[in-house]
């Protein structure tokens, strides 16, 4: 009883654990059933069939092909716009500094429902007909005030003496910039690089209101496709995004862990 | 996501003050993300606001007539929506925190080395479409699943029933589902802010609080959870903000009883074309969030949150 009261916190955290993961595992685990009919609900029995053609399923890769081209397109935009803003947000004093801030908060705040809506009245308004650009308009504004933020917050940390030690040691300002500052930022610049990325590759709303009725994003195609009946491919794409992100990050870390021995062995030697 | 928690908690960034005056440069910085934010964003939801006071229909335009009949409209019709979507939101808020403050605890004091391992994998779900993943939850609360028959021989479907949750021994398509699905897609929202705040909790409180004879509930209580206080608000704001305009949960988990506002206002803009009304009811979206928002932010005192 003393046991349980101590590591209730521990148990019920590992409950909730399990709910976060669920899902994931009911992905991973359907996409290898092959079911009777259209929609992929019950597990009939083992098959590898959707692992071996996921283009089988009509539509699918086009579609994942034009969401990965949004994505990285909106990412590559918002990131160069974000971190020029973040740069003047986080290191000088302007007028109207206040309420800038306050503009690239509140797009992280509205709903989605809203910012889709409210643009597609703007496109209606001006008659600009739906499509990859309105797409990628939407994307990139949703994505901008994410790459602001991530990367101010690491602007904002940085320690104004190395700038001025750099000038010290005869560093032009553009030198001391490139060579000191930028390095310094660009871990926040890579997060919110992948932040933008992630979020415009994930977004069905305000894309379902701005893509029109012929340009299909990967979400789009998994929405459709749920009304039809559930390709396994779809559960393919999901565990390859899923384990290929773990991959990534264990592999990052993995880095991090050698580059950390190495410098310690230099130190030593 | 983790930005915003960081932004929205402050941590990490020690506020370091704005050291120049840089004459054009911090405009010419600013400028394209400037005009972005004001043209696509200022300008829509002046727009979103013209739309909704114009009369007319799709086949021959509408005119601007100051309708401003059309809110009184939008309400009158679709409040029982506008209501469920706050009330799920907030229910969805409420059991977010609940599983999510035990959770973050467990891995900020209790999880050792698998702490980092912890913190990804509350992540790395989002890496996964969550279209798919909500398509997921219809698979797990199947009316021939485990989880299905599970709550119906331990009575949970009874009570679930008894409380009007569910509507029959069937868990999909209910308020119940719902509002999980809502629970599950938001709770790394409310967990990231949460752990946050209490990683950096000086566990010697809890000794000192057992020295001065608390018992378990009062050290939570008087001691843990006002320190914890701003994950706890930013993790509410996060996760009710989105929650309330959501409608892929009500949509694919729910029924006709279920539909949240978010769903109404997509089939009024891309299935009945009735603009006014959906540009309205968006408006009204928008305006009860931060009418909402700013008297939470207030009563909890973080202003300087945002």
């Amino acid at each position: 009883m003393a046991w349980l009261r101590r590591n209730l916190v521990v148990i019920v955290g590992l409950l909730v654990m399990a709910y976060i993961l669920m899902p994931n595992l009911v992905v991973t685990m359907f996409s290898f059933n092959k079911p009777n009919g259209r929609y992929n609900y019950e597990w009939t029995q083992f098959s590898l069939d959707a692992w071996l053609n996921p283009c089988a399923s009509a539509g699918l890769c086009e579609s994942l092909g034009l969401s990965l081209w949004v994505a990285v397109v909106a990412a590559l935009v918002s990131t160069v716009m974000g971190t020029m803003a973040a740069f003047a947000l986080g290191r000088y004093r302007f007028r109207g500094r206040a309420a800038t801030n306050l503009l690239v908060f509140f797009p992280m705040a509205t709903p989605e429902v809203v910012m889709g809506s409210s643009l597609l009245t703007l496109f209606i308004a001006m008659g600009i007909p739906s499509g990859q650009v309105t797409i990628l308009i939407a994307h990139i504004l949703f994505t901008v005030s994410f790459v602001v933020t991530t990367v101010k917050a690491r602007v904002a940390s940085l320690d104004p003496a190395l700038e001025q030690a750099a000038a010290d040691l005869y560093a032009t300002p553009s030198q001391a910039f490139w060579k000191v500052t930028f390095p310094l930022v660009a871990p926040g610049i890579a997060a919110g690089a992948l932040l933008a990325f992630a979020l415009s590759f994930d977004d069905y709303i305000v894309t379902n209101f701005n893509a029109g009725a012929t340009t299909v994003t990967f979400p789009m195609f998994v929405w459709g496709a749920a009304q039809r009946g559930t390709p396994v491919q779809i559960n393919v794409v999901g565990t390859v995004m899923f384990f290929g992100a773990l991959a990534i990050v264990g592999f990052g870390q993995l880095i991090g862990a050698r580059l950390r021995i190495g410098s310690r062995r230099k130190e030593a030697l | 996501m983790a930005a915003l928690t960081q932004a929205a908690v402050g941590a990490e960034a020690p506020v370091s003050r704005p050291r120049r005056r840089g004459g054009l440069v911090p405009l010419v910085l600013l400028a394209p993300a400037l005009l972005w934010l004001v043209v696509f964003f200022v300008v829509p939801t002046i727009s979103l606001a013209s739309q909704s006071l114009q009369t007319g229909d799709i086949d021959n335009g509408f005119t601007l007539t100051w309708n401003f009949a059309v809110y009184a409209e939008a309400m009158a019709r679709y409040w029982p929506q506008f209501l469920r979507s706050m009330v799920y939101a907030a229910s969805a808020t409420l059991g977010t925190l609940v599983l999510g403050y035990p959770l973050a605890w467990f891995i900020a004091h209790r999880s050792g080395r698998w702490k980092n391992v912890l913190l990804v994998l509350v992540v790395a779900p989002f890496f996964t479409n969550f279209l798919i993943r909500t398509l997921a939850w219809q698979i797990i609360l199947t009316d021939n699943g485990p989880v299905t028959g599970f709550f119906r021989a331990t009575g949970l479907t009874a009570v679930l029933q008894a409380m009007g949750l569910t509507d029959n021994d069937s868990l999909l398509g209910s308020q119940f589902a719902v509002i999980c699905g809502l629970v599950y897609n938001f709770l790394p929202f409310m967990v990231l802010p949460l752990y946050t705040i209490l990683e950096r909790l000086d566990v010697r409180l809890l000794d000192a609080a057992g020295d001065l004879y608390a018992n378990g509930w009062q050290t939570f209580w008087r001691v843990i959870w006002p320190l914890s206080l701003p994950g706890v608000v930013s993790g509410t704001l996060l996760t009710f903000i989105p929650a309330a305009g959501d409608y892929i949960n009500s949509r694919l988990l729910g029924n006709t009883q279920t539909v949240m506002i978010g769903q109404v206002i997509d089939a009024q803009f891309l299935r009945v074309l009735d603009y006014p009304i959906a540009a309205a009811l968006s408006f009204i979206l928008m305006a009860a969030i931060i009418v909402l928002v700013a008297g939470y932010v207030r009563a909890a005192g973080t202003e300087e949150l945002v």
